[in-house]
């Protein structure tokens, strides 16, 4: 008795392991692409170049990573504003950036932290055009120092010289007119 | 005495290198800093082909030539460029790009059914892939549903003489070197390059993009 129900545990164990084995040859007539199911949860964003390193207080790091770009302005453009302020003295009695923005109006641009790309045409982060200014962001451009310039540089980037241009303006690899456009590792 | 002269200079280069990767980092988000999911730069510009837009997500900064070939995307982490079109500051259409074995599989530029910090992967939509360069090989470049793709190690693009920032802004120092030195010289980031016609992210006018890295849970 009890070595018939070891068997036919052992038969139905063996039926199932046969029948798994049978399922899954059915399924080996269609491809099995890679799993992509699962929930992925935010850890970093990024929109314009040193934002978040120069303009969010250390201990609001993470929080603003984590705050989506709809609600960034209402929620750090006061914080942009006071460490502007702190940092840079070209916008103090009334001083404004070479865009004609006062502390209030660059720190509202700032806090929403999006880069703006132009679908018509040229696309650079500033090339002393006005027009084209913040339409993309080029591999060659000197986006620091075109931040620092107008962090610090005044009405007409005279102010501050020492700090407006850290005086690094190319990178150390040529780019590539072609894609991938950016150079080959070293 | 040579022995502790020599002791004494590794000490003095371990010393600076510490401090150049200190400052290099120390002022990014703490949950997101050093690991892989930490994005070092991001670029939308006009292609070569100027009906199309390249967008550039580059992630894993300051990679010292020597550790790269042992550097690599991680599947866990998807890399979401999001584009929007109204200016809203919503993404209306996003391009996501995530690693499976040696390839890096793009989706989209689709609309994605919810928006904000949690996202899946869309596999309904286009799906496009190409094979992730190796360090030291030419580039291998994908060309599918219209996109052109690369994903693998490049030379960061960024310069900067950050430590000298990190200097300013420690109050050790008023104002920049001329010339300035390039705290990225000669380093290397995982970059994922993918290009795509402007009719199929807006067509005209002006959009708002960034770029955000998500961690499986």
């Amino acid at each position: 008795m009890k070595f018939n129900f070891i068997k036919y545990t052992a038969a139905i164990v063996m039926t199932s392991l046969i029948l798994v084995g049978c399922s899954k040859n059915d399924n080996d007539s269609e491809p099995l692409g890679p799993d992509f199911s699962g929930t992925y949860m935010q850890k970093d964003q990024m929109g314009r170049p040193a934002v978040n390193t120069v303009f969010v207080s250390a201990d609001s790091k993470d929080e603003f990573n984590l705050t989506v770009p709809s609600q960034q302005s209402a929620k750090f453009q006061s914080m942009f504003e006071a460490n502007l302020l702190g940092l840079s003295p070209a916008y103090a009695n009334d001083g404004k950036n070479a865009l004609g923005q006062d502390a209030a109006a660059f720190t509202g641009l700032l806090a929403t932290d999006v880069l703006n790309v132009s679908l018509d045409g040229k696309t650079t982060f500033y090339d002393g055009v006005a027009a084209n200014t913040l339409s993309g962001r080029a591999l060659a451009d000197d986006v620091i120092t075109v931040e620092l310039l107008l962090i610090f540089g005044g009405e007409d980037f005279t102010e501050n010289p020492t700090l407006s241009d850290d005086n690094v303006s190319a990178n150390d690899k040529e780019f590539s007119p072609k894609f991938p456009y950016l150079a080959s590792p070293w | 005495m040579k022995k502790s002269k020599i002791l004494l200079g590794t000490v003095i280069i371990a010393i600076v290198g510490l401090i150049t990767v200190v400052a290099a980092d120390h002022i990014e988000a703490p949950a997101a800093k050093g690991t892989t999911a930490d994005i070092t730069d991001f670029y939308a510009f006009q292609g070569e082909d100027t009906s199309n837009i390249v967008f550039v997500a580059n992630v894993q900064g300051l990679l010292a030539p020597s550790a790269t070939a042992a550097a690599s995307f991680d599947e866990n982490v998807l890399v979401e460029f999001n584009i929007d079109t109204n200016n809203d500051n919503v993404e209306d259409l996003v391009i996501q790009a995530i690693p499976r074995d040696g390839k890096m599989y793009f989706f989209g530029p689709f609309s994605p059914s919810a928006t904000g910090l949690t996202s899946n992967i869309g596999f309904a939509s286009t799906q496009s892939s190409v094979a992730i360069t190796n360090y030291g090989a030419s580039a291998t470049v994908g060309n599918e549903n219209g996109l052109k793709m690369f994903a693998g190690p490049r030379d960061d693009p960024f310069f900067m003489d950050f430590a000298r920032y990190g200097e300013i802004i420690a109050g050790n120092a008023t104002g920049f070197n001329d010339p300035g030195s390039d705290t990225f010289k000669g380093t290397n980031v995982l970059s994922i390059v993918v290009e795509v016609p402007k009719s199929r992210i807006g067509g005209s006018g002006t959009i708002n993009t960034w770029v955000e890295t998500k961690v499986k849970q």
